[in-house]
Parts: C-alpha cells; structure tokens; sequence
C-alpha cells in the first residue's frame, strides 16, 4: 500500500480540510478533500474501477495537508486517486498537452516570434477553447527564443566529474521549464545572485520534474521524467552539491512528491530529497551572513508578497519574506489568501476555470484595494495568473532581490 | 385480552426464524412472528458477515461443510445484493502443522468443497497486503453476507406474502391444552400491553434464548452458549476472504464485510445469552493473529468490537467439552418425539450460510405434523429485491457522484455515506425515532467516526419528523451502542475519536442533560 493511503486511518472527520479547502468554499461540485480523500479511499476496490470522478475538482493545493491536526495525508491521497481515475479513463489531449510544459517549450522556442504572436491572438485562444478546452481567460506565458541552456552553455555539466573548480561553493541549479523556455531572465538573475555571493553555479542535465503531469494524473509519464532527472542529479547531490530551484512547485517534487506520490525508492532519490532546496531556503540556511551585509538599494515601491501553496507545502516558512524585508523602502503587505486559484494548469482548463478565478477572488480584492506597484510571488504559474487577472506586474522574490542588489536582467 | 389466531407462530426474528416464517409463507401457511428486540439483534445481527464455502468444516464438522457448500451457491441465486463475491483464501503460515493443508484439501475434494490450490505469488498478487512469509495457499468460494440486509429483504417478503412480523413483542407465558401447546402470551415491549396469539404450530428459532423459552414450557433444551468476539478494522486491508489453514481455532479469519475487515472470532462458554461483555485478552489475541496474516494490521485501525453468542447443541450425556469443539451443526427438536409435546419444535445452532436449508428442514417436519402437503420452494425462489447482482464495495460512492450542483445529495453520515433521504425514508418506514434501527438498516453511524458527525444530524431529523417528541429520542441509546463497541479498544486512533466524540456531545451539546427519551 502507498504510504499516504496509510493515513486515511488517522482521519477523525473533523472537517477542518474541509473547511479550509479553498475549491469546497467555492463550487458544490467538489464535495470536499475530506469527502474524495479518506472517506472515498475507504470505497475504492483495487479490483474494481474507481466508483467517483469528483476528486478531479481537486486542484491539488495542498491546503487540506497542511492543517489536518492529525497527520492525514489528504492531498497525497487525492492525487493518487486522480492518478488512478486518469489511469482507467480516457485523458483528454487538452491535459496532455499541457501536462508537457518542456515539449511545447522545444518546439515553440526555435520559432518564438512566430508562436508567441500566433497563440495569443484572439481567435487562437477561442479556437484552442472550441477545439480543446483551454479557457481563453486563462493566462498562457510566451516562449523564449533563446533558452537558458543555450545562453549557458559553459555552466552545462552532464556529470559532477567534469566540473574542474573547487565543488565546495558550488550549486546546481534546477532552473525547471520555466526559466528555460519562458522566463531565461529569472535564471540569469539567480545564477547572477548566487554569484554574487561567491558560489560556482553548475547546471546539471535536467527535464521538466513531472509536476504538470502527475497532476493532470498522468503517473507512469511522470515517474520517467522523475527517473531521468533522479539519474542525472543523484551525482551531483552525492557529491554534496547542493540542488538549488527557483520554481517552488519543481523543488517540492524533488523533495517530496518523487517519494510520496510517485512512490519511487532507494538511496538516490533519498539524497536528492534531503539535497534540494528552494532558492531563498538556501540563502537563509548557507549565506544568512553574507545577506545581513549586503547593503541593499532603496526601492520605493508599494507591493504585495504571496506565497504559493506549493512554497507553504515546503514547511519552511516563507524565507523570502526575511530578504525583502531587508530591502530599504519597500512596503511589504502580506497576502490574506490561501490560494490564488491558479492550481498550475487547473486554471487552464475550460471547465475549471470559474472555479478557479473565484477561488482567488479574494487575492484579486486585497491587491486592488491596496493601490500596489507589483505583486511578489516564487511560482511561476501563480505569477502569470495574478498578473493576468489584476493587470499589475507579478515578479518572482529573487528579481527584486537583483534589482536591490544592482543586477540588471 | 386480544386475542388472535394464526396456522404457525415463529419466536425470533434471527435468520432462522425469519427463514421458517418465509418458508411458510411460500408454503401458504399464515404466520406471525415475532421477536423480542429487533431485527437481528441477536446472533444474527453479531456475526462476522462470512458466507462460508464449507472449507472451514471440512475436517471438524463433514456435514455442516457439505451444508455450507452447497447453500452457498443457492444463495448467491436468490439474494446476490446481499453478498460480495470476494472469493476466499485459506493460508498456511510456517508455524502452522505441516501436514494440515494436505488433510484439508484431501477432505474439501471428497466433501465436494471446491478449493484450488494457488502459488504464493500468485496469492500475494491478489492481496498484496498478505504476509510474504506464507507457505501455500488455496482459493475456496467464500464471500461476505450483510446479515442486516439479508433479514430486511426476508421481513419485506414476508409481509409481501402476507405474514406479519412483530418486533419488540416478547413471549412470556406458553399456554398448553393437555400436551398441546396452543397459545402464546405476548407482551408488546412498547406499549407494555398483553395479547395472545393462537396458533396451531409453534416454531422455537430463539437461538441463544432456546433454553430460555422451551422452558416456558418445561422443557429442557441441551444447549450451550459459545461467546465470539469479533473486532472490524476501520478500512479493508484485503478484499478477499482470509482463513488460515490450520485446525479450528480462535482468530483464525479476516473478513471484508462492507466498508470494514471484520477479524474473528474467539470461542469462551458463557452462562447467559446477554453476556456480550469482550474482554481485554480476546482484542489482543484477535489483533495479534490478525498481524500474522496482514502485518499491516498493526498500523491500521481497529474501530469496534463486538460479541455474539452462539447456541450450540451439547448433548446431555458423554463428556463436557469446550464450545470451540462442539459441532457447528444444525439441531432440530421435535418435542413431540422427545418431551412428548405437540406443537413446538426448537431449531438452534448451524449457521447463517445454511438458515434456508434449517428453515425448510424445520418447515418439512412442522407439515408432516401438520398433515399438510406442501413443498419447499425457497431454494429455487428469488427474493425480491432491488438489484440482482451481488453487492459490490464501491456502489454507495458511485451513487452521490453528481454532474451538476442542483441535484446535490445531503450526506448526513459521511463515513457509511448515508444520505438525508434515506433516513427519512427509514424513519418513515419503520414509524420509529430509534436511530438505532435506522443504522442497522442504513449503516448510519458503522463508519470511523462511530456516530461522532452523524448522530446529532440524524436526531435533528428524526425531530423534524416528529416534532412532538423530545430531540433526544433514540440519540443517547444510539450513542451509548456505538460507544459500547469503542471502549474495548479505547487506544491511539480509537481513543483520540472518543476523546474527540465526549467533547462534541458531553461538552458542546450537552446531552446528558437532554430529557429522558419517551416510549
């Protein structure tokens, strides 16, 4: 048995995942994570196919995790179980194209011009709505022309043994599929930063970690990818390099999800897990010294800091926050919502879509109430959603930690 | 006085008797039956839910395993939304006799108990939550019985058919003319009021109270009271029947009955039909023998346990032996032939996977007494129901799955998925407030949460039903039964659903001091 089903036994049916669950507050059609996860779990025969499709309203936040008092795994059970359904049903062509960020990102990339203007014209999005299913109010990020790969080529390493320079200030960077196909400046500025701070940055072979397909349910892609990448970082990390992103959702597979959800063993994925780190986690944990004396530069700006579920399912608190706090000027509000809505591709889907948007209604309020400059988020599928429904800038915690710190993208 | 008249009167409303009465009725015989408490509250009601396949008697018990064997398959004929075909294993562990598993699947061939034997791998591809460490393995035709559904589908037929079923009536007084019985005196427990019903044949299935009614008559039953406890663990760990392969013993089954494993079963020789009380040594070895077939029982949730206690047959002369060891047999007495009494037979013992065969060998011998002609029909004859397959695990589930938001089910019982429309239909039915009948019939309130959620959700209703009666109305019986069966085993998981439990209805509700429940 996974680990995770395990815990529907420790379920006292007190329904605080319930209450918390940002989904349940906002559409009847999701009878709650308690209702798919330990209840449901307690119906479904290996034997026999999975009697509920309901649990696929879940969009995996993980909120329910975090506040159950006594240690059910509720979001673990109901990914799996979304694995399952998706195992035994047809999955539509919508999920799996967008369960393939770094496959889009490979073929748009060499003609971005081209597809950038293309797929964000309107009648595209309405034919990609008609055809498929992908809502046209969904925000959808453009490809770059150059990845981050190519732009360093001289940082690529495929095993640690190529690497000549002293490996005790080094990290390896898992930039994930955003910063290489959509978002190269944010690589440039983390690898720029931990520069700056005296370490080498090395950039190991690497795929997307399997996130966007583990939650449109699809296991078996998804345990290939995390057994790719699982073969090419297990060196680096026993070597004692640390593993360092800057997407939250890619750092907690690594950490997490490879173990728990995908259910994959043995002492590399283990070494990996306790060798990853989130970028500000890293900084707080390695540099804090160094950060204290960085002097860094006034920026007058009014912003709003969100941490992502994802970030908060790390259980480290919100490391950025210690760093941006740091920043002379900057006025810092927090974020009174849970969730934004975003859910990764969750929004993305026709039918999920006014769930989504109303689930990060209340964001969408406290942002316009407070007349900001910009909104600060680490992930990068939540930034592109706020921005797209507030209309203001959305930056990751890192580019105002560079523009602080005079380095330009 | 009323008095009424009937042709057969059945005294227990246990699978036996409500197969005598429905086996009557397909005879053309008028009968009333009635029953002390309510459906099943006796050993029927307490039972581990196994439909056996026979292979548990093969070597202790030949006749009850050939009984076993073929019922089984009449059964799954005429009331298959009862039963769950899990199928059944019977596993020899090393510690188990070595030559034991050649024995018994020597004697399941010769005895026409169908059991093949499989390879370990293969058996641990079924269950893969099996200890490895078994050494064979064979599949027998066992399944699960919800005994609870089993009794609601033979009253429905029964009253369909004309008979009428009483409950809360019970038997006091026996009246005889001669050496004849001819009337029972019957006290209506809800009213306290007296009747009497005449009847010309009288049909003792009282089970563990056999004893206790034939000597309304002063007849003395050779019975003995074998207590088994039974502890059901909060999810199912396997899907399949699990024995073990060894000589008769104590815990030596799994069964995945409903949404739970139910482990049994423990066999201490008790004095009174009531005494139910489990003690602690019976959940500690239950549980223990449970780990060695599925290790991971230890880390998994025992939810209740429960006793119930079986009426066997233990002859007057010869010796005195253990319960465990009596024969699991049916016994049927005709007391015209032994006690020189006409008109009464007592049936006791057997088991529930035979209670057809027990009702038409009693029925046969009530009309050769009778001098009526009439054959039984129940084995050949479908009882009516709702679906004619059998009962599968993720039925309830796939029944709230809804598209839209307007036709949303109110699930008032989260655990069993009860919804508010099924109880108010019980409720309607049965004309009761008890929210213990309901859970028999619905399963309100079997779940993890023993009853914590749902309780108070169902009182409101029953309440909105019958405003007049206090709210209280069956809540605190309802939740001291539920209670009952948690305290055995009031540790870890258990323990911190009571905890959380007391405070929701002692501290927040206040229900003790709710006025007292009304008749």
């Amino acid at each position: 048995m996974n680990l995770p089903l395990f815990t529907t036994d420790l379920c006292l049916k007190c329904n605080i995942c319930t209450a918390a669950c940002p989904v349940a507050a906002v559409t009847d059609l999701f009878p709650g994570p308690k209702f798919v996860g330990p209840q449901a779990e307690r119906y479904r025969h290996p034997r026999l196919s999975m009697p509920d499709v309901s649990v696929d309203w879940c969009s995996g936040c993980g909120i329910c995790s975090r506040v159950c008092p006594h240690g059910v795994a509720v979001a673990e059970i109901n990914i799996l179980a979304k694995g399952r359904l998706t195992k035994e049903r047809h999955t539509p062509l919508r999920d799996q194209l967008i369960a393939h960020p770094e496959l889009l990102g490979r073929i748009a990339s060499p003609i971005a011009p081209v597809a950038n203007t293309s797929i964000h014209l309107r009648p595209a999005r309405w034919l990609l709505e008609k055809t498929i299913g992908i809502s046209r109010h969904a925000p959808i990020p453009t490809f770059t022309r150059i990845p981050l790969r190519k732009r360093f080529r001289d940082r690529c390493f495929d095993t640690p043994l190529d690497i000549k320079h002293d490996i005790d200030h080094t990290v390896a960077f898992f930039h994930g599929c955003s910063s290489n196909y959509y978002e190269p400046e944010l690589g440039e500025q983390t690898i720029a930063i931990l520069e700056r701070l005296g370490y080498e940055v090395v950039i190991p072979p690497q795929i997307c970690c399997g996130l966007p397909l583990q939650s449109n349910g699809l296991f078996d892609a998804a345990r290939r990818h995390a057994q790719a990448n699982i073969t090419w970082l297990a060196p680096f990390a026993k070597q004692g390099i640390p593993i360092v992103g800057t997407s939250t959702s890619c750092t907690l597979m690594l950490k997490h999800d490879y173990r728990t959800i995908l259910g994959i063993r043995g002492e590399d994925v283990e070494t990996i897990a306790t060798s990853t780190y989130d970028f500000f986690e890293f900084l707080t944990i390695f540099v804090k010294n160094e950060i204290n004396r960085i002097k860094f530069n006034s920026l007058h700006a009014r912003a709003l800091y969100h941490p992502p579920c994802k970030l908060r399912n790390h259980g480290i608190g919100a490391p950025a926050l210690s760093i941006l706090r740091q920043i002379p000027e900057l006025q810092l509000h927090l974020s009174e919502s849970e969730c934004c809505g975003a859910g990764g591709t969750y929004g993305m889907k026709l039918e999920k879509f006014p769930v989504a948007y109303e689930v990060g209604q209340g964001l969408f309020n406290q942002i316009s109430q407070l007349e900001l400059d910009f909104v600060i988020c680490d992930s990068e599928t939540c930034r592109w959603w706020i921005a797209k429904h507030t209309g203001l800038p959305v930056y990751h915690p890192l580019e105002i930690m560079a523009r602080a710190m005079d380095i330009q993208p | 006085m009323p008095v009424l008249s009937t042709q057969l009167l059945v005294i227990g409303g246990g699978s036996t008797g409500l197969g005598v009465a429905w086996d009557a009725c397909l005879r053309g015989l008028k009968v009333v039956l009635v029953e002390q408490g309510d459906l099943g509250q006796g050993t029927s009601g307490r039972y581990h839910g196994l439909l056996h396949s026979g292979g548990r008697y093969v070597i202790s018990d030949p006749t009850s395993a050939c009984d076993c064997a073929v019922e089984n398959r009449v059964l799954r004929q005429i009331v298959p939304h009862t039963i769950e075909d899990t199928g059944g294993l019977f596993l020899a562990t090393p510690t188990d006799p070595i030559d034991f598993p050649d024995r018994w699947f020597a004697a399941c061939q010769e005895l026409g108990v169908s059991a093949e034997e499989i390879t370990t791998a293969e058996a641990l591809r079924l269950e893969p939550a099996l200890n490895p460490r078994i050494s064979r393995v064979f599949r027998v035709q066992d399944g699960s019985l919800d005994s609870f559904d089993l009794l609601h589908t033979l009253t429905a037929e029964i009253k369909r058919a004309g008979g009428q079923v009483w409950l809360r009536h019970r038997v006091e007084k026996l009246i005889l003319n001669g050496n004849t019985i001819v009337a029972a005196e019957i006290r209506a427990l809800d009213t306290d009021e007296l009747l009497t019903i005449g009847a010309d044949f009288f049909v003792n299935a009282t089970g563990p109270w056999a004893g206790q009614v034939a000597s309304l008559a002063d007849i003395k039953v050779p019975i003995a009271l074998g207590k088994g406890s039974m502890v059901a663990m909060a999810t199912r760990p396997i899907h399949t029947v699990i024995n073990r392969c060894r000589p008769s013993s104590d815990g030596d089954i799994i069964v995945p009955v409903g949404t739970v494993a139910v482990l049994g079963t423990t066999d201490v020789e008790v004095q009174q039909p009531t005494d139910t009380t489990i003690e602690p040594w019976e959940v500690d070895f239950l549980l223990a023998q449970g780990e060695i077939l599925v290790p991971q029982l230890a880390y998994q949730r025992p939810l209740r346990a429960w006793a119930g206690v079986r009426p066997l047959y233990r002859p007057t002369t010869g010796e005195l032996g253990e319960t465990r060891e009596l024969p699991r047999s049916q016994i049927i007495l005709d007391h015209a032939d032994r006690d020189g009494l006409q008109g009464l037979i007592s049936v006791f013992s057997g088991k529930l996977t035979i209670f057809r065969l027990m009702a038409e060998q009693v029925m046969d011998l009530v009309c050769k007494q009778m001098n009526i002609a009439a054959v039984c029909h129940t084995a050949e004859t479908p009882l009516t129901m709702t679906s004619r397959s059998f009962y599968k695990l993720p039925d309830r589930l796939a029944k709230l799955e809804v598209t839209t938001s307007h036709d949303l089910p109110q699930v008032v019982c989260e655990c069993e998925l009860v919804t508010r429309l099924a109880i108010e239909e019980a409720l309607r039915f049965a004309s009761t407030l008890d929210l213990d009948e309901v859970r028999r019939e619905l399963r309100l309130g079997m779940g993890p949460c023993q009853a914590g959620f749902c309780a108070f959700r169902a009182a409101g209703i029953a309440h909105e039903l019958a405003p007049t009666a206090p709210a209280s109305g069956g809540l605190t019986p309802f939740l001291e039964e539920r209670w009952r069966g948690m305290v055995p085993l009031g540790w870890g998981h258990t323990l911190r659903q009571m905890e959380l439990t007391r405070r929701i209805y002692l501290e927040l509700l206040q229900t003790h001091s709710l006025p007292e429940p009304t008749k």
